[in-house]
């Protein structure tokens, strides 16, 4: 089949590599419900799933803490050259709570996590899956799905969120910290006006997209471990798989969930 | 011992693509005795053993352990199942994230409900039968040599008590003498234990001694199947190739 691809027809080329993309995506897709199956299901391994959440949660606060102050302090920067200087202050507050909170904390910190944790859990996986080590589990009353596979869902769907959740804190502290030090602002009332701004719903959609997010980001790293080919070759490549598909996951469904939630 | 036939395989075949690696494969291994199964590198023996604990679909064919087929069963039934089976991977497939007391003892924690102190001093035990001592356990895996991990997996794949051993080359990398120790304490779980074991080796002196029968792989068919004192005379060619280790037929 392969062998006479040269002379293969264009169309056929098409239609042969938009089945294994719909064939790729019908995987994972089984993958995925499978795996929610297994969460629903004891055992849980409750030591594992604590792992987890300092593998995922606390060793990833650095990262998310860095990139979400200093993008609190480039959107402050920014929006004070491109806004009416009158209202400069309340403007800027207004910019960076908003933009923080809805927007640019749950996709840094997805991304962030994503190529952090998401390459981690593909490698690990992966080469467990070329040195035999998952078929081992099997032969020792393991199932390798609640042993490897759902601490690591659970730990991340719980995790995210409050990770999120710091990274509003960064954020808005790095646009404070703009404002007063660099924009001379009053911060009696820069405080005022972040608290004015500041709505329950924002907090809580970011929320929600975290942990959609930590569900994309295990799930593509564990399905790309568990996939990986034979080799050093093979594991290197799942890993920049489950980069790649769960950066791109995440860009899509934050779309969608935008639209779903503020555009009404 | 029994006559009881306690595997049971039938025109088993697999193949990977259009690479054909299993062409119809039949055995049978009686109750407490062991099967050794040899073979060039690359005829697909450990591809039979994968096909026969489950870790591999075959197309078409039949595995029956204690004539029950399995290839069929549900995959909770067909879990129960390996509960009883010993496993050693070619490649040892240690848990490298775990200690070596805690690799022997991974299967004891998650089968029955014992305590860590229990399963370790359990895992202290079998390490000792295969010459290994108290320092070694609180090693990392990746500290031993390649033929203690060898050696740490054997460990492992017996720490169950298991009714049926599946070795994949359990003596490839050890020095002569634990080479020795090794080929007998297979030979005391099958002889004194009553374990029924099917193990793969390229070393005719190691099959020599823990075979009661030898089968040979060759081009995905069981060419020839006899008692172990029998292999001399078999008057197979590829046999005696094989045993006589020429670079040619004659
Ligand atoms: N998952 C797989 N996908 C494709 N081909 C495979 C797969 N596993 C094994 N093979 C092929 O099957 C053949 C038999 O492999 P197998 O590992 O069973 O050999 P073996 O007899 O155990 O050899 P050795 O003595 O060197 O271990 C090889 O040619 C290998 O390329
Ligand atoms: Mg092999």
């Amino acid at each position: 089949m392969i062998q006479n691809g040269s002379r293969m027809n264009p169309l056929a080329a098409i239609g042969r590599s938009t089945i294994t993309f719909l064939i790729n995506i019908g995987r994972v897709v089984l993958f995925a419900l499978s795996t929610i199956c297994h969460c629903l299901q004891p055992p849980f391994y409750f030591r594992l799933i604590l792992r987890q959440f300092i593998e995922i949660g606390y060793n990833s606060l650095p990262i998310v803490g860095m990139t979400t102050l200093c993008s609190g302090m480039v959107v402050a920067l920014q929006s004070y050259t491109g806004f009416a200087k009158f209202f400069a202050e309340e403007a800027v507050a207004t910019v960076v709570v908003i933009s923080m909170l809805r927007e640019l904390s749950p996709i840094l910190t997805g991304l962030m996590v994503a190529g952090r944790v998401g390459a981690t859990m593909a490698a690990e996986i992966g080469a467990m899956q070329v040195a035999e080590q998952i078929d081992a589990l099997t032969t020792l009353s393991t199932n390798p799905y609640k042993y490897l596979i759902v601490p690591r869902v659970i730990a991340s769907i719980i995790i995210l969120p409050f990770l999120v959740l710091i990274g509003d804190i960064t954020g808005v502290f790095g646009g404070f910290i703009i404002g007063i030090y660099k924009l001379n602002f009053n911060p009696a009332s820069y405080i005022f006006f972040i608290v004015q701004y500041l709505e329950k719903i924002d907090v809580i959609t970011g929320m929600i997209k975290a942990s959609i997010f930590g569900f994309l980001i295990t799930i593509m790293g564990c399905y790309q471990g568990f996939n990986a080919r034979k080799g050093a070759r093979g594991v290197g490549v799942a890993t920049t798989n489950a980069v790649v598909t769960a950066s791109i996951m995440i860009l899509l469904t934050n779309y969608i969930i935008t639209e779903i939630f503020f555009i009404n | 011992m029994t006559n009881i036939i306690k595997l049971r395989i039938r025109n088993l075949k697999k193949s990977f693509g259009s690479k054909v690696v299993l062409d119809g494969v039949n055995l049978d291994i009686y109750e407490g005795k062991s099967l050794v199964v040899i073979g060039a590198s690359g005829t697909g023996k450990s591809v039979l053993l994968k096909c026969i604990i489950g870790l591999l679909k075959p197309d078409s064919g039949v595995v029956e352990i204690d004539g029950k087929n399995v290839i069929s069963l549900p995959s909770y039934e067909r879990e129960a199942c390996m509960r009883k089976f010993g496993v050693l991977f070619q490649g040892g497939a240690l848990f490298d994230s775990l200690s070596v007391w805690e690799n022997v003892a991974f299967g004891l924690i998650a089968d029955r409900d014992i305590n860590r102190s229990t399963a370790r001093s359990i895992a202290l035990k079998k390490l000792a039968q295969v010459g290994l001592n108290e320092d070694v356990a609180n090693l990392s895996i990746s500290d031993l040599s390649g033929g203690m991990q060898k050696r740490v997996s054997l460990a492992r794949s017996i720490a169950n008590d298991p009714k049926f051993i599946f070795f994949d080359e359990p003596t490839t990398g050890l020095d002569p003498i634990m080479t020795n120790i090794i080929n007998k304490l297979i030979v005391k779980c099958t002889r004194d234990l009553g374990i029924t074991g099917l193990l793969i080796t390229h070393d005719i002196g190691s099959a020599r001694k823990i075979a009661d029968r030898i089968a040979m792989l060759y081009h995905g068919k069981i060419i020839w199947e006899g008692a172990v004192n029998k292999i001399d005379t078999s008057g197979n060619k590829y046999v005696n190739q094989f045993i006589n280790g020429e670079a040619e037929l004659r």
